[in-house]
């Protein structure tokens, strides 16, 4: 073979292994097209047991965590968007995570949100959040906020203002807490679940941090119990007027023009409040704000 | 009398081979001897009779079975001999990322000169050994010559009294193997002993105060080059040439060997004059006569040929 | 050509100071090891790795500085073990298979202050490497964070734990070095390390059986391996926690205790072996 042929030989032989990696990548895809399609992958957590994994982290056990940690966050962040209402891996992992490195404050904290919310937006297991919450308190006593979250996911969730109560006042026994631990606890079993203490709940849950999903949150939990105030305070003036005029105001500007509002109510994102035909006052269509029915205590109206 | 430069008495290194290690193998046997100091002595031997772990013991690199050792007085079990001692090992492996420069440095740390004392000798030795130029070159790149050089000079750069050389010749093209002889010339001359172990004889032969001949594990003999070279003259040799095509002598006919127009003939001593008259009654020409002597070669294959047989070691001295 | 200078003892050589031989071969190891590329490359990786643990704080929820001490303390744990391990196994065997000791030992120098060099000059680079590391966690954090805070002075302490076990390992594996293979000598070491991270364990379980010989047994066991346990301290350094000063100084003296035992062992090997 001459020397010439045998170096072009060489070249040739290079030349084909991109065209080679390229047929492998097309056929790839084929493959993954077909097991995509055969089935929905069962989701498994494959080990499940937090005490073993800690094990077999040869000490980097709370390297492990932050991993698990991340994982769960990840999990739970790509099934809100998916809007599924599949949660069942989400205690396992927040499980694993917490026996790795029982003093991660945070996964307890957030921990406990993706559990309470109910579906699709959590997995609904507001009873698994709060032992979440118990745990946690144990491995940590100084966290009293994780306490005073028990007291949050008793009052709105389950609506057990004993045990709410109860709550806030293990989180006040903290000195570190602040006294409004122990406002709450009295305001809860004196008042329930008026509109003015359930703001004060949202605002004290979640206003303590500083991630801003979090405070979208509260403040549209926070705006809808303010519109819901505001819609009750306008219900009573429109009762009022039809005392007074014989018949219900059809909007606000009536009310304002009879002297009995000092301006236009606006919602909280700045849209005024309409008067609907009977009287009953709500939102403009429009707003984006959202209301939640909060707990009643069985005695109020 | 003065204390002998080494002295070596009854040293003995069994190996335990086998896979369950019970069998001995006796690498050396009783080794007695003693080199005087200012002598070059050379140990030849062929490879596998235990040279080189004669040398391993005397550097404490293994461990005798049984037997002492002393060189210039001092155990070969107590390291402050090594202030006395160089060691070039056979096929010297350094470590390759250090320069020449460093590798003679770090060595000389071992010996605790002042920083300037050790500059100046790292100096000095580079030089001796031809290295000069290639000190800032990094071991991995030196050719086999150039290492061995590098060996020389780690042995030498203390100015020790016995310098323990192990194969120094190996790998050299006959430049580097002149340099060799000269550098051990120069250290005879400077009253240092050298003991060297080589299988080429004609380095031995030509360098050598005394010779020790190894083979087997055993010393098979000690004596000086030039009595053993000595010893007999075994005939004579003549080279001649014919003054004409005509067939050789009677006599002479079977035993010459012819090499162009020359010829060759051993005779006896006794019959040197008879034959050369013969030969000149005849018409050749006569070109030399010349002794045959054995050669160390000869010497060391008859030993070696019959070391096959356990005999005692021979001493040879002078008639 | 020039000639060498005469016998006469114009420079007499002095014997250097006690101490000094290990600390020559010491350096001149340092220098081996750098000048070995493969430093360099695991430099590199835990550089890499400060990069992603940033990254793992974006994705995740209120770990960002978390997961920086947690993910730097596990590289510099780890890569400081590859190292030690691969480093150490080979510092006795190479030069026996290089020959390189064949010269070494023919100078004035007793084996055990070959070992203890060896050993001290493993030592110095990975305290050299650590350190790198460890600025280059500072960095990661500085950059996430803008600041340190007061409870970051317990990832120095926990650099410090890694550096004792580090040493600890050093120790054994220079001491397998001794008379086996780089091969054998990485599984032996990797065995012990493991079985020292699970010496409570084993302790437990043999309290567990209630069988009196199991028990002495395990507990002999368990005194007998060098319990790595001890000095992880990871999780409580990422949490800002403080460590009781007499942890500290009782785990210093441990390893120092230990460290002497094997190279004691390795010392008493070394000294018998005979080199092919």
């Amino acid at each position: 073979m001459s020397a010439a042929s045998q170096v072009g030989r060489n070249w040739g032989a290079v030349a084909a292994v991109p065209v080679l990696l390229a047929a492998i990548a097309m056929l790839q895809v084929r493959i993954d097209m077909q097991t995509r399609s055969a089935a929905q992958q069962k989701e498994e957590l494959v080990l499940s047991s937090g005490p073993m994994l800690q094990k077999m982290s040869l000490g980097y056990d709370s390297l492990l965590a932050d991993i698990y940690w991340t994982r769960a966050v990840q999990y739970y962040g790509g099934k809100l968007r998916d809007m599924s209402r599949d949660y069942s891996l989400l205690p396992g992992l927040l499980d694993i995570t917490t026996t790795l490195d029982p003093h991660l404050l945070v996964a307890y904290r957030f921990g406990a949100i993706f559990l309470s919310e109910p579906p699709p937006g959590g997995a609904g297991r507001v009873d698994l959040a709060i032992k979440l919450e118990e745990r946690g308190i144990k491995a940590n006593p100084d966290a009293w906020d994780l306490d005073a979250n028990r007291g949050f996911l008793y009052y709105w969730h389950l609506k057990d203002y004993a045990k709410a109560s109860a709550a806030y006042l293990d989180a006040a026994r903290n000195p570190k807490a602040p006294q409004m631990m122990r406002m709450m606890a009295a305001r809860i079993t004196e008042k329930g679940g008026d509109l003015d203490t359930s703001m004060a709940i949202w605002a004290q849950y979640f206003t303590s941090s500083k991630d801003p999903r979090v405070l979208k949150t509260a403040r549209d939990h926070i705006e809808g119990l303010q519109a819901l105030k505001d819609e009750r305070a306008i219900d009573a003036l429109s009762q009022r007027y039809y005392a007074s005029f014989g018949k219900y105001p059809t909007s606000t500007k009536e009310l304002r023009d009879a002297g009995m509002l000092n301006g236009i109510p606006l919602d909280p994102t700045g849209i005024p409040y309409i008067i609907e035909p009977g009287g009953k006052s709500r939102l403009d269509p429009s707003s984006t704000v959202i209301v939640e029915i909060p707990p009643k205590l069985p005695n109020e109206k | 009398m003065t204390t002998p430069a080494i002295e070596i008495e009854g040293l003995t290194k069994d190996y335990a081979t086998g896979f369950w290690r019970k069998r001995m193998r006796r690498s050396l046997d009783n080794l007695t001897l003693q080199v005087e100091e200012g002598e070059v002595f050379g140990f030849l031997g062929p490879n596998g009779a235990g040279k080189t772990t004669t040398i391993k013991l005397l550097m404490g690199l293994i461990f005798p079975t049984a037997g002492t050792a002393r060189v210039r007085g001092q155990s070969i079990h107590d390291v402050r001999m090594h202030r006395e001692i160089g060691f070039l090992p056979e096929q010297p492996y350094f470590y390759d990322y250090l320069t020449a420069r460093e590798l003679l440095d770090y060595y000389a740390r071992f010996f605790g000169y002042s920083a300037g004392e050790r500059r100046e000798r790292v100096h000095r030795f580079l030089e001796r050994v031809g290295l000069a130029s290639a000190g800032d070159t990094q071991l991995r790149k030196f050719s086999k010559g150039m290492l061995q050089r590098a060996g020389i000079a780690q042995a030498i750069l203390h100015d020790p009294r016995v310098i323990f050389l192990d194969e120094p010749m190996s790998g050299l093209d006959p430049v580097g193997r002149r340099e060799v002889r000269d550098i051990i010339l120069e250290l005879k001359q400077q009253g240092r002993t050298v003991f060297f172990s080589t299988h080429i004889l004609s380095d031995a032969e030509m360098l050598c105060d005394r010779v020790a001949v190894l083979v087997g594990g055993k010393l098979r003999g000690v004596g000086a080059p030039g009595d053993i070279v000595s010893m007999e003259i075994q005939g004579m040799e003549i080279l001649f040439e014919a003054s004409h095509a005509e067939a050789l002598p009677r006599g002479f006919a079977g035993r010459a060997t012819q090499i162009g127009g020359r010829f060759r003939i051993e005779v006896p001593e006794a019959e040197l004059y008879d034959s050369l008259d013969q030969l000149r009654g005849w018409g050749a020409r006569i070109l030399s006569v010349t002794p045959i002597r054995p050669t160390l070669e000869d010497y060391f294959f008859g030993l070696v040929d019959r070391g096959k047989a356990d005999r005692l070691p021979e001493e040879v001295t002078a008639r | 050509m020039s000639s060498m200078a005469s016998p006469a003892a114009r420079s007499a050589i002095r014997p250097p100071m006690a101490g000094a031989i290990p600390g020559v071969v010491a350096v001149n190891t340092f220098r081996e090891a750098v000048r070995d590329r493969i430093l360099y490359n695991l430099i590199f990786f835990a550089l890499v790795m400060m990069g992603a643990a940033i990254l793992v704080g974006q994705i995740s929820i209120g770990i960002e500085r978390l997961v920086i001490v947690n993910l730097g303390l596990s590289a510099i744990s780890i890569f400081g073990l590859i190292m030690a391990i691969f480093i150490g196994v080979s510092l006795v065997s190479k030069e026996i298979e290089k020959r390189t000791l064949y010269s070494l030992l023919a100078k004035p120098v007793r084996r055990w202050e070959f070992l203890v060099g060896r050993y001290a000059g493993l030592l110095l680079t990975l305290v050299v490497n650590t350190s790198l590391m460890t600025m280059g966690l500072a960095g990661a954090l500085l950059y996430v964070s803008r600041h340190f805070e007061r409870g970051d002075a317990s990832i120095l302490l926990a650099v410090y734990f890694i550096l004792l076990q580090l040493a600890l390992v050093t120790a054994l594996a220079l001491f397998f070095s001794c008379f086996s293979t780089p091969v054998l000598s990485t599984l032996y070491t990797i065995g012990i390390y493991v079985a020292g991270i699970f010496a409570n364990d084993i302790h437990a379980i043999g309290q567990f059986t209630r069988n009196p010989a199991m028990e002495a047994v395990t507990r002999v066991v368990y005194y007998l391996l060098p319990n790595f346990h001890n000095f992880n301290i990871i999780a409580a350094a990422s949490h800002g926690e403080a460590v009781p000063f007499s942890l500290i100084w009782q785990n210093t003296v441990y390893a120092a205790l230990y460290v002497a035992v094997v190279l004691i062992a390795a010392a008493a090997v070394f000294s018998r072996r005979n080199l092919k």
